[in-house]
């Protein structure tokens, strides 16, 4: 089919059929804000911030989900348009905790932003605000209800692409909120923590627990680097802070995962800076780990494979690594195994 | 042969008002006399006139008994049965006839009624699949498999048909843009959801007249070329859903419905989804939802069910009432008799459920085109006990209220969309002078946010911000500014909300501002509820012109607020009333009124 021509704030512009009016105004660089829209996911249209207004449509028209027709005349930031959204952030705020100063997720919220796009501080609205406990039982994530806007992107990654139905919508009207069936903490239900619904979160609902305290955004510095716990090899970012790992997500451009990690390259970074990380050698002593040299270590390490080479050959050796270690090291590892004349190289993917 | 046939209604309302029991007290009596194979007893389906149920039409006397009860049945079969005497007390009475009316053509509840859509209801036994046959049953459907898909949907186009599900969409169209869709699998769905508060047209139809709604069912299959049904009826319909269960049975055993039906090599399988009962299930793309197993929420269109519906397959999906009409047009000769009821935009009938301060409430049939006044005055009987008339809400939450001055409004989807109501699914509610206008749009607010579903931003958050409004309002909390609040919050949820719900459920609010802004301004500035139903915003005050000191009022008040002695004026304190309202239905010189807080200083803040 060929392309179609519409018209967005004045200026012309050519897309395939199908294409959406959010889609098609991003190719002019036009900035629509969006809370619940997700490419990965079915047109979902809940929270209504993208409405542009159509030349001869009735209402507002929400681009995220609308496909643009030919013609068409778009204005994205009319009196009308802004008029809505602004309605929609003081409803919003209405209804939501304003702690930005402590809030985690400050300086990559997007009510923030909009918020402060649009110019609003507070809302005029007085009434009933939701106040829900804090779930925060599980390891990895608190899930604050009080500040979840509803958009349904949690869900709809969870349900979508994980597959593991862990959370959906509960209650009608105002009660409506997201979470596990029959209100269970999200620990005692089907979820398995791959935080697929943390990174999505527009707003300060679904915050990890790691970094808690630890750094703002702009603070951290954000690592590229594959995970090195299986051999999948997704792509993350280290979330690094004065050289100290204070979180990781995913790379939504990474090949192999495009945005999806497990629950152990979502939030298994702890260890890297355990206090019970060993930090030197151990050799067993009359069935005891004592701390050596590494040149003890290594002279003994030496000496037990040169033995077993003379004794009973190069394949009675064999090396096996940590995924832990870097790519790098472990490389050499298996470069060492491999001058020592054995292919018995492995490492414990596994875990 | 039977002698005589006893329809006795069997719809919901007539077994509200007792006809489960007058008809066993009938069943007993004429097992008693041994008279059970002369006259036969059906259970019908709904007449219409609720108000004066229970009701039994004996035929082929053509009368018309109602208000029956179990203690009138031995005199009825004495008298009536055996001894052909028609009993005058057991005959329709009422202001607008001069002498007890005998049958349908004498009751005025009748006369302005045009039966199309209800034309077997009340007649036939919903039951049994031959006695609609014997009124010209299947006769379309068996026309319709003779001719091309395009031959029917043109007839459907030509009859100007539009939906009777709220929105008033055409027919033709959206079966044509079904037929048109891509797909080898296409479904046919029937939206029996009928979730307006009061509304209850739909199931009479099931009730009265399943069949018709089969027949509907299977002409739109064989005209867009589905071979699978749903219907989705609220389980809160339990004799409907039983009643489509035996009719479909019928009609598959009698070849209409499974596999090469009639011979015509093509196939079509029914199947009834009940639905929780939930308003937004109503709507189409959270019914289809609800049918695939999910939460009934609503999504977005593009891509619209006639071309991505049931399972993503393209999916004509029409009300009840909508199917119950195709029969008529595609019978022979169909269209043509049906464009000559109704307007220019709005052709055919209208089933109307009136409520509210009305006589004779009750469902109404009417051609497109009748005004507001001939179906509240001439078929509703007016107001009930001679109060006055203040205004009607047409369209149930979605629609808005029509004032006296409008009631010559003619009855069609384009005018009452310009009164600021809409045709919705046929709900009346009708008011008088103790209806507040400001309680009725908070009632309705309050309906629409707990219905919400909960998934965009300006229905969930923006009608309970509304209702907290209208609720201050209704309590004396009003501020000037909120008049402005309600509007502007209104238009941005009409403008921005993702589904009919949210869309139009501003529509209540608006049309209450729109034509009774005064009373907003009396109860936000001055503290005032005129009508008497916003408890702290008025008083019961004894007119002591009028009170004769009967003592009535002051021996029905259950919290003693009122003293005074016989035959002197009484009073009441306004510290211990508690509004209920009894003396003044008590008193018979209507001396007790509805007056302002009195107050000691100005108490507002
Ligand atoms: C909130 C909401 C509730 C609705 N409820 C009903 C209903 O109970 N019955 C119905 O037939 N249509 C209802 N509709 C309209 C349907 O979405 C749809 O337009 C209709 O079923 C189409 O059939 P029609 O063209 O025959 O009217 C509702 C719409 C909305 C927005
Ligand atoms: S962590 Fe993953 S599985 Fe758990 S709720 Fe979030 S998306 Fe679902
Ligand atoms: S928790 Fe976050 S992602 Fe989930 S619905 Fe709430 S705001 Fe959206
Ligand atoms: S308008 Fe209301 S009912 Fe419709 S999708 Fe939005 S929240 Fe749900
Ligand atoms: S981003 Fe379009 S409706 Fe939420």
């Amino acid at each position: 089919m060929s392309a179609i021509k519409l018209t967005i704030d004045g200026r012309p512009v050519e897309v395939e059929p199908g294409t959406t009016i959010l889609e098609a105004a991003r190719k002019l660089g036009i900035d629509i804000p969006t809370f619940c829209h997700d490419p990965e996911l079915a047109p979902n249209g809940a929270c209504r911030i993208c409405v542009v207004e159509v030349e001869r449509a009735r209402a507002l028209v929400a681009s995220c989900c609308a496909p643009v027709a030919p013609d068409m005349v778009v204005h994205t930031e009319s009196e009308r348009v802004v008029k809505a959204r602004k309605a929609i952030l003081r409803l919003i705020l209405a209804n939501h905790p304003l702690d930005c100063i402590t809030c985690e997720k400050t300086g990559q919220c997007k009510l923030q932003d909009y918020c402060y796009r649009y110019g609003i501080s507070e809302s005029d609205f007085e009434g009933e605000v939701k106040e829900l406990p804090l779930d925060d039982t599980n390891p990895f994530y608190i899930r604050d209800m009080n500040k979840c806007i509803l958009c349904g992107r949690c869900v709809g990654r969870c349900q979508e692409i994980n597959g593991a139905g862990a959370i959906d919508f509960i209650g009608r009207g105002f009660s409506t909120i997201v979470g596990p069936a029959f209100g269970d903490p999200i620990e005692e239900s089907s979820c398995v923590f791959c935080g697929m619904c943390v990174d999505v979160c527009p707003v300060g609902a679904l915050i990890p627990k790691a970094g808690v305290g630890k750094g703002r955004p702009w603070e951290v510095e954000k690592v590229k680097t594959i995970c090195p716990y299986c051999g999948t090899g997704c792509s993350i970012y280290l979330h690094v802070k004065d050289g100290r790992i204070i979180g990781a997500s995913p790379d939504f451009e990474g090949p192999v995962n495009r945005g999806h990690l497990c629950s152990k390259g979502r939030f298994g970074w702890d260890f890297v800076h355990s206090e019970e990380r060993l930090t030197r050698p151990l050799i067993k002593k009359d069935g005891v780990f004592v701390e050596a040299s590494w040149d003890e270590a290594l002279d003994l390490v030496a000496e037990k494979v040169r033995d077993l080479l003379n004794r009973y050959g190069p394949d009675s050796l064999m090396g096996l690594s940590s995924a832990k270690t870097s790519n790098e090291d472990n490389y050499l590892f298996q470069k060492l195994m491999r001058s020592l004349g054995t292919n018995n190289v492995d490492h414990c993917a596994r875990l | 042969m039977y002698e005589k046939h006893l329809m006795i209604c069997g719809a919901t309302g007539c077994l509200s008002s007792g006809s489960a029991k007058v008809q066993q007290a009938l069943e007993d009596e004429l097992a008693k006399r041994g008279l059970k194979e002369k006259f036969r007893l059906v259970m019908s389906g709904c007449p219409g006139f609720c108000e004066v149920g229970p009701i039994i039409v004996i035929y082929p006397d053509e009368v018309f008994y109602c208000r029956l009860k179990p203690g009138d049945i031995p005199e009825l079969v004495e008298k009536h049965l055996l001894g052909g005497e028609v009993i005058e007390r057991l005959l329709y009475k009422g202001p607008d006839v001069d002498a007890p009316a005998r049958f349908y053509d004498t009751i005025p509840f009748y006369q302005k009624q045009k039966f199309n859509v209800l034309h077997n209801s009340g007649i036939i036994d919903p039951e049994n699949i031959d006695e609609y046959i014997m009124r010209g049953g299947y006769r379309a459907f068996s026309r319709a498999l003779k001719m091309e898909p395009m031959e029917v949907i043109n007839e459907v186009k030509k009859s100007g048909l539009r939906g009777r599900g709220g929105a008033g969409f055409p027919t033709g169209l959206k079966w044509e843009f079904t037929y048109r869709a891509a797909g080898d699998k296409k479904y046919v769905v029937c939206n029996a959801d009928e979730g307006d508060p009061g509304a209850f047209m739909d199931r009479s139809i099931l009730e009265g007249d399943p069949h018709a709604v089969l027949e509907g069912m299977l002409i739109a299959a064989r005209a867009i070329g589905s071979d699978e049904g749903y219907i989705y009826c609220r389980a809160e319909y339990p004799l409907a859903i039983k009643r489509l269960k035996t009719a479909i049975a019928q009609a598959e055993e009698y070849g209409l419905v499974g596999e090469n039906i009639l011979g015509y090599g093509v196939n079509f399988k029914f199947n009834i989804k009940e639905g929780a009962g939930a308003f937004v299930c109503g709507e189409e793309t959270a019914l289809l939802a609800s049918i695939e197993g999910k939460r009934g929420m609503p999504r977005p269109r593009p891509p619209f069910p006639a071309n991505s519906g049931l399972w993503g397959k393209p999916t004509c999906i029409n009300n009840v009432e909508t199917y119950a009409n195709i029969p008529l047009i595609v019978r022979e000769g169909g269209v043509e008799e049906y464009v000559k009821i109704g307007t220019e935009g709005s052709k055919g009938t209208k089933v109307f459920a009136l409520a509210g301060k009305i006589r004779n409430t009750g469902l109404c049939e009417v051609p497109m085109g009748i005004t507001l006044r001939e179906i509240i005055f001439d078929i509703g009987g007016g107001i009930k006990g001679g109060r006055e008339f203040k205004a009607v809400q047409a369209g149930g939450p979605s629609g808005g209220c029509i004032p006296a001055e409008q009631l010559d409004l003619p009855v069609d989807y384009d005018s009452l969309t310009q009164a600021g109501a809409i045709m919705g699914s046929g709900g009346l509610v009708v008011m008088d002078d103790r209806t507040c206008m400001v309680d009725l749009a908070r009632y309705f607010l309050s309906f629409t946010q707990k219905e919400s579903c909960g998934k965009c931003i300006p229905c969930r958050e923006g009608t309970k911000r509304m209702l907290e409004i209208l609720e201050r309002i209704t309590e004396g909390r009003g501020e000037p500014d909120d008049l402005d609040r309600l509007q502007e919050l209104a238009s941005s949820i009409k403008d921005s909300a993702l589904c009919g719900l949210g869309q139009t459920c501003p529509n209540p609010v608006l049309s209450t501002i729109r034509y009774f802004r005064h009373e907003y301004e009396e109860h936000i500035n001055e503290k005032f509820c005129r009508a008497g139903v916003c408890k702290p915003l008025f008083e019961y005050t004894i007119d002591p012109e009028l009170c004769n000191g009967c003592t009535r009022c002051a021996r029905i008040c259950p919290v003693k607020a009122i003293s005074g002695e016989r035959k002197e004026t009484h009073v009441i304190d306004p510290e211990i009333c508690t509004r209920c309202g009894s003396c003044v239905e008590r008193c018979r010189q209507e001396a007790i009124k509805v007056t302002p807080v009195r107050r000691e200083a100005d108490v507002s803040h």
